[in-house]
C-alpha cells in the first residue's frame, strides 16, 4: 500500500517528468494559451498514461523484446484514438479547438518513457498507478503554466474575466507574449527554479 | 517456444494489431452517431452566434434548436443563383467538395481577392424569418488572413445591402493581433455598415487605422485591426470576393428581384 502512495505521489514534485525528467515539454507550450484547453488535456494524457502502462505491463511477459518499443506504440497509439473519440463525443467544443494536439499524446513522450521504463518491469497494478502518477506530475506543471497564460494573456481564468482587458473596454493591457508558445517557455523555467530552491536535491551538478 | 522466435514475434504482433483494431473500430463505430450531431450542431451554433440570434457565448442544445427554428437553408448553384435541391442540406460539405475536381471551380486570380485559389460550385445560404418576414441572409465565407484560413459567416439585411453581423469560427491567427477578428466590441462596429454600394458592387473595407466621421466613405468601412494589415487585408478580401460578382453576386441579386414590391423587415 505504501508503495503505490510512493509512485503516486513522487512524480508530482520528487520526480516531475516535465520539471525533473524534462519530457513531453511539447504540448506543454501548445495547449496551454487556455485553463480549459490545459484540464482537457490533462485528462486525456492521465487516462491514457494510466492504462498504457496497465496494458503494456499486463502483456509484457509475452512481449518479444525485438518489437517491444512498436507493441508500446500500438497500445499507446490505440488508445489515443479512443480518448479522441470519445472527447469528440462528449466535449466536442473544447476537443473542436485542441485539433491535432489530443492526437499527439501519442508522440508525448512521458507515455512512451513510463511503459519503456516501468510498465516493462513491474506488475500490471502498480505500473498502472506509476501512469496516474506521472499523468497528474505532468498535469501541474501544464495547469500552472495555463492559469498564468491566461491571466495575463487575455485577462482571463477559466473563461471569466478576472482583469477586464483593454480592449473590451477595461484597464488591463494584455500581455500579447503569453498567449504565444515561447511565454510557456520561461513559465517552466519559473516553475523547475521554485521546485529546485524548495528541493536543493534535483539541482545538476556543475 | 522461445519467447523471441520469429514465429512467436509475428504471432504477438498479429493478436496485438487485432485486438487494438476491434478497440478502436468499437469506439469509432459506437461515438459516431453522437459525434455527427455534434458537428451539425455546430454549425447551427455558429451560424447563429455570427448572425447575433443568439448573443450568449456558450448556449445550451435547446436554445441552439429553438433559435435554429427561425432559419431556412438552402444551397444555391454560386454560378446562376438558383437554388438547387440534388444536395441533402444536412450532410452539404463546401470544404470537402472543394476539393472534388467535380465539383469544385477555379477562382480566376484577378477574381479572387480572399485569397482561396478553389471553392466548390455550390455554397449554402440561410434565410433567416421574423413572423414570416425574410429579417435576415446570412452566408458562409472564407479567406486568407496571416497564417490560417478564416471561416465566418455573414449576415445582411433583406436589401442585401446592409451589414447585419459577422463572426468567424475557425481561424488561426496571432492571438491578440489577427486574432482580434473575434473580439465583441470589433464585431459590434459592422453592425449597419454598407457592403454593397448603390450598383450592388462590393465595398466594404476594414479601414487602415481607426474610422472617423470625417474618413472617406466611413459608412462602409470599419476599423483596422492594431499590428494585423494582412488579416485585416484578408478580411476586406474575402467579404468582396463572396458578396462579389464571382460568388453570391447572382444569388443576391435574384433575391432582390424576388423580394421586389414585398414587404420585408429593414
Amino acid at each position: 500500500m505504501k508503495k503505490i502512495k510512493e509512485v503516486i505521489f513522487e512524480p508530482l514534485f520528487n520526480n516531475n517528468p516535465i520539471a525533473l525528467q524534462i519530457l513531453g515539454i511539447c504540448s506543454a507550450l501548445a495547449v496551454t494559451t487556455k485553463m480549459d484547453k490545459a484540464i482537457v488535456m490533462c485528462l486525456a494524457v492521465i487516462a491514457v498514461t494510466g492504462l498504457s502502462n496497465f496494458f503494456v505491463s499486463l502483456i509484457r511477459t509475452y512481449i518479444p523484446s525485438s518489437i517491444r518499443i512498436i507493441v508500446q506504440m500500438t497500445i499507446i497509439a490505440s488508445l489515443v484514438i479512443v480518448t479522441d473519440q470519445i472527447l469528440k463525443a462528449f466535449v466536442y467544443d473544447v476537443a473542436k479547438e485542441m485539433s491535432v494536439f489530443i492526437g499527439l499524446i501519442i508522440t508525448n513522450c512521458i507515455v512512451m518513457g513510463r511503459t519503456e521504463g516501468y510498465a516493462m518491469k513491474n506488475s500490471p497494478v502498480m505500473s498502472f498507478f506509476d501512469g496516474i502518477g506521472n499523468g497528474v506530475g505532468y498535469s501541474l506543471v501544464l495547469i500552472f503554466v495555463a492559469l498564468f497564460r491566461e491571466l495575463f494573456g487575455s485577462g482571463k481564468i477559466m473563461n471569466t474575466t478576472i482583469l477586464q482587458p483593454v480592449n473590451e473596454g477595461g484597464w488591463y493591457p494584455t500581455n500579447g507574449m503569453m498567449l504565444l508558445a515561447p511565454s510557456a517557455f520561461f513559465l517552466i523555467g519559473f516553475f523547475i527554479w521554485i521546485i529546485r530552491i524548495w528541493k536543493p536535491d534535483q539541482v545538476e551538478e556543475e | 517456444m522461445q519467447k523471441d522466435s520469429p514465429v512467436r514475434t509475428i504471432l504477438v504482433a498479429i493478436l496485438l494489431c487485432f485486438v487494438c483494431s476491434i478497440l478502436v473500430t468499437s469506439a469509432a463505430v459506437l461515438l459516431r452517431s453522437k459525434q455527427e450531431k455534434n458537428k451539425i450542431l455546430d454549425v447551427k451554433k455558429n451560424l447563429l452566434l455570427a448572425s447575433g440570434i443568439i448573443q450568449n457565448p456558450k448556449p445550451t442544445e435547446q436554445e441552439i434548436l429553438e433559435a435554429y427554428e427561425t432559419v431556412r437553408a438552402e444551397i444555391v448553384d454560386l454560378s446562376s443563383g438558383e437554388t438547387v435541391s440534388t444536395f441533402e442540406i444536412e450532410s452539404f460539405d463546401e470544404r470537402k467538395m472543394s476539393k472534388d475536381p467535380k465539383h469544385s471551380y477555379k477562382i480566376p486570380v484577378d477574381k479572387d481577392t480572399a485569397g482561396i485559389k478553389v471553392r466548390a460550385k455550390y455554397n449554402l445560404a440561410y434565410k433567416i424569418f421574423e413572423n414570416d418576414e425574410l429579417s435576415m441572409i446570412v452566408l458562409p465565407v472564407n479567406g486568407k488572413g496571416l497564417w490560417s484560413t478564416l471561416y465566418g459567416f455573414i449576415a445582411l439585411a433583406p436589401d442585401t445591402r446592409i451589414i447585419k453581423g459577422i463572426g468567424f469560427y475557425e481561424h488561426a491567427e496571432t492571438p491578440g493581433l489577427g486574432g482580434e477578428v473575434d473580439n465583441v466590441l470589433w464585431k459590434n462596429q459592422w453592425a449597419g455598415k454598407l457592403a454593397l454600394d448603390e450598383n450592388y458592387q462590393p465595398i466594404f473595407q476594414v479601414n487602415k487605422g481607426v474610422v472617423t466621421p470625417s474618413t472617406v466613405n466611413h459608412e462602409s468601412k470599419v476599423d483596422g485591426l492594431s499590428g494585423a494589415t494582412i488579416t485585416s487585408n484578408g478580411v476586406t478580401g474575402l467579404v468582396r470576393y463572396w458578396l462579389g460578382e464571382d460568388a453570391y453576386g447572382p444569388y443576391l441579386e435574384k433575391l432582390r428581384q424576388s423580394l421586389k414590391g414585398k414587404r420585408v423587415k429593414t
